[in-house]
C-alpha cells in the first residue's frame, strides 16, 4: 500500500469538507439555532397602502440548506405521524407539500408558523408539544419536498418502503403564492 | 396406467361440474322475469319481510328499509322505456367535498344532506323546480376535516316520526323537525380532539338512535352509541374492544364458533393496553331485524395498519356484531378477518334476506359482500356460517373453513416490518369499500359495485399521538388482474355465483339501486349515471353528470304519481381525495395509497355537488 494514499484521502477529504461544511453543519447539542418561531411570517400577500412581505428571517438559511435539520425534518415528518395525512408530499387528509402550493405561504418561516400554530382545516398546533429547533428542522424537510433546498442537502436514498424516488430526484417546482391551493 | 385413470377421473370431474354450472345457469334464467315481486321462487333469496315492507313511494332512509335492500318497489321505468328517461331538474347544494349521501323523500319533500358542513335542505317537490323549504346550516367545526381520514363525507340521514336524523362530521347527532328544519337535539357522540368523526348514517328502530364513530385510521376506540330518539340522551354504549363489560358481553352472548367465545378478549386479544387505541370503529352500515329485535353491523379495521404491533386476533375488530336494540347486549358476533393485515375492515352493508334451506324451509339470513373478498351468507339468528365463496380476484386469503368459521391465509403473504411486500390482492379498500349493493327480491340477486384493485405495502412502527393518524404503513395501489379498476357484479347468493359482471375502468365508488322495473342504477367515478338490465347487465341508458359519482340512488313515486330515480353528482371520498383536496399524483403513497390508483382522474372529473332527478316524460 503506497503511504501517500493515505494523505491524497486526507486531501479530498478536507476540499469536501470546505466545500461543504455549511451543509454538514450540525447543532445536536448548544444553543440551537431557532430559538423561537418567527411571528411576522404572515401568508398574506396583499398590504393596503403598498408594502413588502416582512424579510426572510435569517436563522431559514441555516436550516434549509443544512443535510442534518434536513434529516432530522424527515425523521421527525414520519414519527410525528406528518406522513399518515401529508403522505410523501403528495398528502391526503392534509394538502400536497410537493406541489408549490401553499395556502398559508411556502417560506420556511411561514411554514414554520404553519407547524407551530395549525391552521384551521384541521392542521393540529404542534407548538409546545415539539421544541422550536424541531419545528424548524420539520419545515426545512417540507420545503425540500417541493425540491427548494439544495440538491447536496437531501438525503440521496428515499426513506420510505420504495414508493417514492430519491429526494434528490425531486425537481425544483416554482413556489407559487400563499392562496394559491384555496 | 395410473396416470391415465387420474386423466379420466379429473376429465369427468371437470366436465360434471361444468354441466352443473350450466344447469344452475338455465335454471337461473328460468325464473320468469316476473315484475311482480310477491310470491318468490323457492330457489332464489327473498328480502327479510319484517324488515322489508311493501314500497309507499318514499325513500325514508339511505337503505331503503331495515333490511337494506336499497330496492325500489316501483316499475314504472323498464328496459323498454328508458331510453327516453330525461332529467325532471337539478339541485346544486354548494359544496365541493365528496357527495356519498343519498336523497330522502318523505310525502312529497326531497331532503339533501351535504358532506361537510352537513347542510341540510328540503325541497318542495309538489311545486314546479322543487323550490327550497328551508335549509339548515349546523356550522361544522372545519377542524374536523384534519381528522376524516377518507374524505368529509356524510352517508345520509335518516326520517323516522317528523323527524331527520344527522350525523355531524365533528361528532354530533343532532334531531331536526322535518317540517321546519329547527334542530330538537343536539348531542355530543364523539371528539374529534382524538381523531373521531362521524360519516355514517344513523339507523333509528324502537325509539333509539344508533350512531357509529369513524377514525380506524386516527387510534380511536370504535363504539355503537344508543341514544333516546326522543331526548337524544345516551341509552347505552357498546365498545368494539375492551373488556366485556364495555363491550356489553354477557351471558346471552352465544358466538356461533368457539373461537369467538371466551372471557374479555377484547382486552386479551391484544398486547397489554392496545385496546384502548385499536379502532374498531363503525362507520359503515347497520341493518335491523324487527322481529328478533337485533341490529346487525360490521366493525372497521384494527389500528395501526402495521400488524406487527398488534399480535393477536384483536377482538372485535373486522367483524359482525348482532346487538339487542333495548340493551345493546351482543348476542352473537363473528370475526371475519382476525388480526386483519391490510386495512380490511367489515363495514359493509348487511342485506337481510331468507334463503332456501335443505328441507324447503326459509333460513333467515344476512348477506354481507366483504370487503376481504368475500360473499359471506350466514344465519342472522346464530351468526353460523352458511357459505362464503370469493366475488372478487383474492391472493392473500384461501378460503373460509364453515366448520370452524375460520379465514384461511396465504401464509407468504403476511406483511413484515422493513419488507416490502408486492401484490397483495385485494388492496386496502377491499374488494369493495363502503359503497353498499343492492338486493332485488324480483331477480333474487346482490347487485355489487366495487373494486379490482391490488397494492405493494411496506410497514413500519407508528407512533400513537391522539389526533394524528395511527398507520405504520406505506402503500401504492394499482389495477388487479385484467387491468379494469371497477367491477360491477351480480352475485346469485343462493346459487353462490356470478351472473353477470361488468368491467368498468376507474374503481367503483358509487352505490347501486334496484328497481322492481328490473332495471338496476349505478354510476362511476367519471360522472356517468347507468341504467342496466337486471337479469343481463345490458347497458340500457347512461347520463353523463356533472362531476363524479360515488353518491347513492334511489327512487320514489312523485306527487304526479311518476317515477322518479335521484341520484347526487360529486365526486370525492377515499377514491376521489385525488381531484377534491388536489393531491399530487406524482407521489403514489398519496391518500394512503389510493392516489396511485387513478392519477388519470384529476384530467377527467372536477368537484362538485349536484343533486339530478330523472323522470319519464310526462
Amino acid at each position: 500500500m503506497s503511504s501517500r494514499f493515505p494523505n491524497k484521502l486526507a486531501a479530498v477529504a478536507l476540499l469536501a469538507l470546505l466545500c461543504g461544511c455549511h451543509r454538514d453543519q450540525q447543532q445536536p447539542r448548544g444553543q440551537p439555532l431557532g430559538e423561537t418561531i418567527p411571528a411576522a411570517a404572515s401568508p398574506d400577500t396583499i398590504f393596503p397602502g403598498g408594502a413588502t412581505p416582512a424579510p426572510l428571517d435569517p436563522r431559514a438559511a441555516d436550516y434549509e440548506h443544512n443535510a442534518y435539520a434536513i434529516a432530522q425534518g424527515q425523521q421527525l415528518f414520519t414519527w410525528m405521524n406528518c406522513v399518515g395525512c401529508h403522505a410523501h408530499g403528495g398528502g391526503g387528509m392534509g394538502p400536497a407539500l410537493m406541489d408549490g402550493k401553499w395556502r398559508y405561504g411556502g417560506r420556511i418561516d411561514q411554514i414554520a408558523s404553519s407547524i407551530a400554530d395549525g391552521r384551521p382545516n384541521g392542521m393540529p398546533a404542534w407548538r409546545g408539544k415539539l421544541t422550536n429547533q424541531q419545528i424548524w428542522q420539520l419545515a426545512a424537510y417540507v420545503r425540500s419536498l417541493s425540491g427548494q433546498v439544495r440538491k447536496d442537502a437531501v438525503g440521496a436514498r428515499a426513506d420510505t418502503m420504495s414508493n417514492t424516488p430519491p429526494q434528490t430526484e425531486t425537481i425544483r417546482k416554482p413556489v407559487e403564492p400563499a392562496d394559491s391551493a384555496q | 396406467m395410473r396416470r391415465i385413470l387420474a386423466g379420466i377421473v379429473a376429465v369427468v370431474v371437470v366436465a360434471t361440474i361444468i354441466a352443473l354450472v350450466l344447469w344452475s345457469g338455465r335454471s337461473h334464467r328460468a325464473i320468469p322475469a316476473t315484475t311482480d315481486y310477491g310470491p318468490a321462487s323457492s330457489a332464489k333469496a327473498i328480502a327479510a319481510p319484517s324488515a322489508s315492507p311493501p314500497d309507499d313511494g318514499n325513500w325514508t332512509m339511505p337503505g331503503k328499509d331495515y333490511a337494506s335492500t336499497r330496492f325500489s318497489g316501483l316499475k314504472q321505468i323498464t328496459p323498454a322505456n328508458i331510453g327516453k328517461l330525461q332529467v325532471a331538474f337539478t339541485f346544486s347544494t354548494g359544496t365541493t367535498e365528496g357527495f356519498e349521501a343519498p336523497p330522502l323523500v318523505v310525502d312529497n319533500t326531497m331532503y339533501v344532506v351535504t358532506p361537510w358542513p352537513n347542510n341540510v335542505f328540503a325541497l318542495d317537490l309538489t311545486k314546479p323546480g322543487a323550490p327550497t323549504k328551508w335549509t339548515y346550516k349546523p356550522d361544522t367545526a372545519a377542524a374536523a376535516k384534519g381528522v376524516a381520514c377518507c374524505g368529509p363525507v356524510n352517508r345520509g340521514i335518516f326520517y323516522d316520526s317528523g323527524k331527520l336524523f344527522l350525523n355531524l362530521l365533528d361528532g354530533h347527532t343532532v334531531a331536526l323537525d322535518a317540517a321546519t328544519g329547527k334542530e330538537v337535539w343536539r348531542t355530543q357522540v364523539a371528539d374529534i380532539q382524538k381523531g373521531e368523526t362521524v360519516t355514517m348514517a344513523p339507523l333509528v328502530a324502537d325509539g333509539k338512535v344508533l350512531v357509529g364513530n369513524s377514525g380506524g385510521e386516527m387510534g380511536v376506540r370504535g363504539r355503537l352509541t344508543a341514544l333516546d330518539e326522543g331526548s337524544g340522551k345516551i341509552a347505552w354504549i357498546g365498545y368494539t374492544t375492551g373488556p366485556d363489560t364495555d363491550v356489553l358481553i354477557g351471558p346471552g352472548y352465544k358466538p356461533p364458533y368457539p373461537k369467538d367465545s371466551g372471557k374479555d378478549l377484547g382486552v386479551s386479544t391484544w398486547p397489554p393496553g392496545m385496546w384502548k387505541i385499536g379502532g374498531g370503529s363503525v362507520w359503515g352500515w347497520l341493518s335491523y331485524d324487527p322481529k328478533l329485535k337485533l341490529v346487525y353491523y360490521g366493525t372497521s379495521n384494527p389500528g395501526p395498519w402495521n400488524s406487527v404491533q398488534r399480535p393477536g386476533d384483536n377482538k372485535f375488530t373486522a367483524g359482525v356484531f348482532a346487538r339487542d336494540i333495548d340493551t345493546g347486549k351482543v348476542r352473537w358476533y363473528y370475526q371475519s378477518t382476525p388480526h386483519d393485515l391490510y386495512d380490511h375492515d367489515d363495514i359493509n352493508e348487511i342485506v337481510l334476506a331468507d334463503v332456501p334451506g335443505p328441507n324447503g324451509q326459509r333460513i333467515p339470513a344476512m348477506l354481507r359482500p366483504s370487503r376481504n373478498g368475500f360473499f359471506y351468507v350466514q344465519d342472522r339468528r346464530t351468526g353460523r356460517v352458511l357459505s362464503a365463496k370469493p366475488y372478487s380476484y383474492i391472493n392473500v386469503y384461501e378460503g373460509v373453513d364453515l366448520k370452524t368459521g375460520q379465514l384461511i391465509r396465504v401464509p407468504s403473504m403476511e406483511p413484515k416490518e422493513g419488507v416490502v411486500l408486492r401484490n397483495i390482492c385485494p388492496a386496502a379498500p377491499g374488494a369493495k369499500d363502503w359503497n353498499p349493493s343492492a338486493f332485488s327480491p324480483v331477480t333474487g340477486l346482490v347487485y355489487i359495485p366495487h373494486i379490482n384493485l391490488c397494492e405493494d405495502m411496506g410497514i413500519s412502527n407508528a407512533n400513537y399521538i391522539a389526533g394524528t393518524p395511527f398507520v405504520g404503513a406505506d402503500v401504492k395501489m394499482y389495477a388487479g388482474p385484467g387491468g379494469n379498476r371497477g367491477v360491477f357484479t351480480a352475485w346469485d347468493p343462493v346459487a353462490q355465483r356470478k351472473v353477470f359482471e361488468i368491467k368498468e375502468d376507474l374503481p367503483l365508488w358509487s352505490p347501486a339501486l334496484a328497481t322492481a322495473g328490473n332495471v338496476v342504477f349505478y354510476g362511476t367515478l367519471d360522472g356517468w349515471f347507468k341504467a342496466i338490465d337486471a337479469h343481463t347487465g345490458k347497458l340500457l341508458w347512461r347520463f353523463k353528470t356533472a362531476s363524479g359519482i360515488i353518491g347513492q340512488p334511489i327512487s320514489y313515486r312523485g306527487p304526479d304519481g311518476r317515477q322518479y330515480i335521484a341520484v347526487a353528482s360529486g365526486v370525492g371520498g377515499w377514491a376521489g381525495a385525488i381531484v377534491t383536496a388536489d393531491l399530487d399524483p406524482s407521489d403514489p403513497s398519496g391518500a394512503l395509497g389510493f392516489v396511485n390508483a387513478v392519477k388519470d382522474l384529476k384530467n377527467r372529473v372536477a368537484a362538485g355537488g349536484v343533486v339530478y332527478v330523472f323522470a319519464l316524460p310526462q
